[in-house]
């Protein structure tokens, strides 16, 4: 019979055997040879290893979710659940304060991120709309929520908040980004799965309740898988920045021409903005939060920008008597 | 069978009554042109039929089973009124919002290849087939419309409802778009079309049902343009409600 206690401690060893395997052998064997090629002797620290990694999952996993939220007009929703979550935060720091216990605050930011999640999606299905009275309703509660907690205990847990505020790169612990990436990969797999029902429900919420999807309960994953989005960002970005990873790589890529191209493309937006603002961020020694999503909108600058440019150039020879017909679209080449 | 059978059916939008014991059966390869003055609930009565809404009283049947509950989604292809709105400025191209019209056949995984053919047959039976890479937030309302229909043909249902589905088109795209549907129509597909020009509807449906909250009038076109059906349903008895197209 002593194999079912051996079981049972299986998993636990698996995991942080899996974690050393991803982190030591794989990514750090990568990031030390980039390091010795390229000369760059920033890759080689193990805590900027561990910074870039999370800037990939963060990549991933936003622009991810926020392709479905900016295209229903939910963009906020990823701001009022930040604020949740940090609510959430302050609730573990609190009872781990109070009660000596040593509850990990992520966990209560998630359980009262999701719980706001469901919240928010219980209104909106009585409301009938992402109004925004609800959404300020549980944004700013839930911030006072917070602020109160933090407060009651003599500013003791103060500290410890200000890295959820506005976040960190360096102090990305292996543990926590073992459950980024575990976030990571479960975000990612449910998207995978769940992106032909999720995009009918965006594209045409009716007709696809018509085809007899069910749409309240897709709904209701979305705004669940924000709430695990959120969380998983909140320690890099910072509460308030958040949102920002939701929604300006997916508007970078809202020019392209097919859904799947532009979630893709907004991903690789997503990437630029994460690795180049945490390398600036160690370089100047400023936020890492602040400086990816800065990056961030000038990519999206960068591209509208340059759009534009193209846009006005193929436009004028048709002007000056060119040979590409004049459609009915106006035949400036934009589709 | 009946493809969709209404007995009695009363809904309302909180005290709002907005269909009243209406009872009327759409037999296999009809097309029900439904016609009524503005908030006469017309809209609410098709979203009822295709199973959008449970009946406060009364029950509708879609192919022999509890609309609401109706699971099989694919036999029914629901085009909205401001379908042309459909994503808004979402980057899906015509191929992709053609390729929705299988996702209830194809939840996840690969398509197979009964599936792309119905895709691409979809596409040409509409006449999109050189629009499929174009983003459909580019097309013309006519060419949106279009796409919309082609969504239902890959989906391959055997019910077509239609919310006036040329607002916003342009006359010559109207026309082509109704001699489309009387096509579909003369294959057996069943249609349903929610409509305010009676002229249209008296065209090309093969029956009429005339709404102002209670059913005026059921059956052929000839008829309903001899009797005072119309006048009765858009005359006196009218009340203001309190949303148009709820």
């Amino acid at each position: 019979m002593t194999g079912v206690p051996m079981l049972a401690a299986m998993p636990p060893l698996l995991l942080s055997g899996l974690l050393d395997w991803v982190l030591d052998d794989v990514w750090g064997t990568a990031l030390d040879v980039l390091a010795a090629l390229t000369g760059v002797e920033m890759l080689g620290y193990p805590f900027m290893q561990r910074a870039y990694l999370a800037a990939v999952c963060l990549a991933v996993i936003a622009p991810l979710v926020g392709s479905f939220l900016v295209h229903r007009e939910m963009a906020m929703i990823g701001d009022t659940l930040a604020h949740s979550a940090f609510a959430g935060v302050a609730v573990g720091l609190f009872v781990n304060a109070t009660y000596a216990l040593s509850v990990p605050p992520l966990l209560t930011a998630l359980l009262v991120a999701a719980v706001a999640a469901v919240l928010v999606q219980l209104l909106v299905d009585r409301i009938g709309t992402y109004s925004d009275t609800s959404m300020a309703v549980v944004l700013t509660g839930s911030f006072a929520v917070g602020s109160v907690l933090v407060t009651a205990t003599d500013g003791g847990i103060a500290v410890g908040i200000n890295s959820y505020l506005f976040g960190s790169l360096a102090t990305v612990t292996r543990r926590s980004l073992g459950v980024l990436l575990a976030m990571t990969l479960l975000v990612t797999v449910v998207v995978t799965v769940a992106y032909r029902p999720l995009l009918y429900a965006t594209f045409d919420e009716v007709g696809a309740r018509a085809a007899g999807l069910n749409v309240g309960r897709y709904n209701l994953l979305l705004v669940v898988l924000t709430a695990v989005v959120v969380v998983a960002a909140m320690q890099i970005l910072g509460v308030i920045l958040v949102a920002g990873m939701l929604v300006i790589p997916v508007a970078t890529a809202g020019w392209m021409r097919g859904f799947r191209r532009a979630v893709v493309a907004a991903v690789a937006a997503g990437l630029v903005a994460t690795v180049t603002g945490a390398t600036l961020s160690y370089v100047y020694d400023v936020a890492a939060g602040g400086a990816i999503i800065l990056v961030a909108i000038a990519v999206y600058a960068a591209v509208g920008t340059a759009r534009t440019l193209r846009s006005t150039v193929t436009v004028l020879p048709t002007r000056t008597g060119g040979d590409r017909p004049v459609e009915a679209d106006g035949g400036d080449g934009r589709d | 069978m009946a493809v969709v059978e209404a007995d009695g059916v009363t809904f309302a939008y909180g005290d709002t009554p907005v269909v009243e014991d209406v009872s009327l059966a759409v037999e296999p390869g009809a097309f029900l042109g439904l016609v009524g003055p503005n908030g006469s609930g017309k809209t609410t009565l098709l979203e009822l039929l295709v199973g959008l809404h449970r009946p406060d009283a009364g029950s509708v049947s879609l192919f022999g089973e509890p609309a609401h509950a109706f699971a099989d989604g694919e036999r029914v292809g629901y085009v909205a009124q401001d379908a042309t709105h459909a994503g808004g400025r979402m980057p899906v191209t015509v191929r992709e919002a053609v390729r929705m019209g299988r996702y209830p056949h194809r939840p996840f995984g690969r398509f197979s290849a009964d599936d792309r053919r119905a895709v691409e047959s979809a596409l040409d039976r509409v006449g999109v087939r050189d629009l499929a890479d174009r983003r459909v937030d580019r097309l013309s309302g006519g060419q949106q419309q279009r796409v919309a229909i082609a969504r239902t043909l890959a989906a391959e249902a055997d019910l077509l409802a239609l919310d006036e589905p040329t607002v916003g088109v342009d006359a010559e795209s109207r026309e082509a778009f109704y001699e489309l549907l009387a096509e579909l129509n003369a294959s057996g597909l069943t249609v349903i079309l929610v409509e305010h020009d009676i002229g249209v509807v008296t065209t090309h449906a093969t029956e009429i049902a005339c709404l102002n909250r209670r059913l005026f009038f059921h059956g052929d076109p000839d008829t309903f343009v001899e009797t005072d059906a119309l006048a009765d349903a858009y005359g006196g008895d009218q009340h203001v409600l309190a949303h148009d197209h709820p």
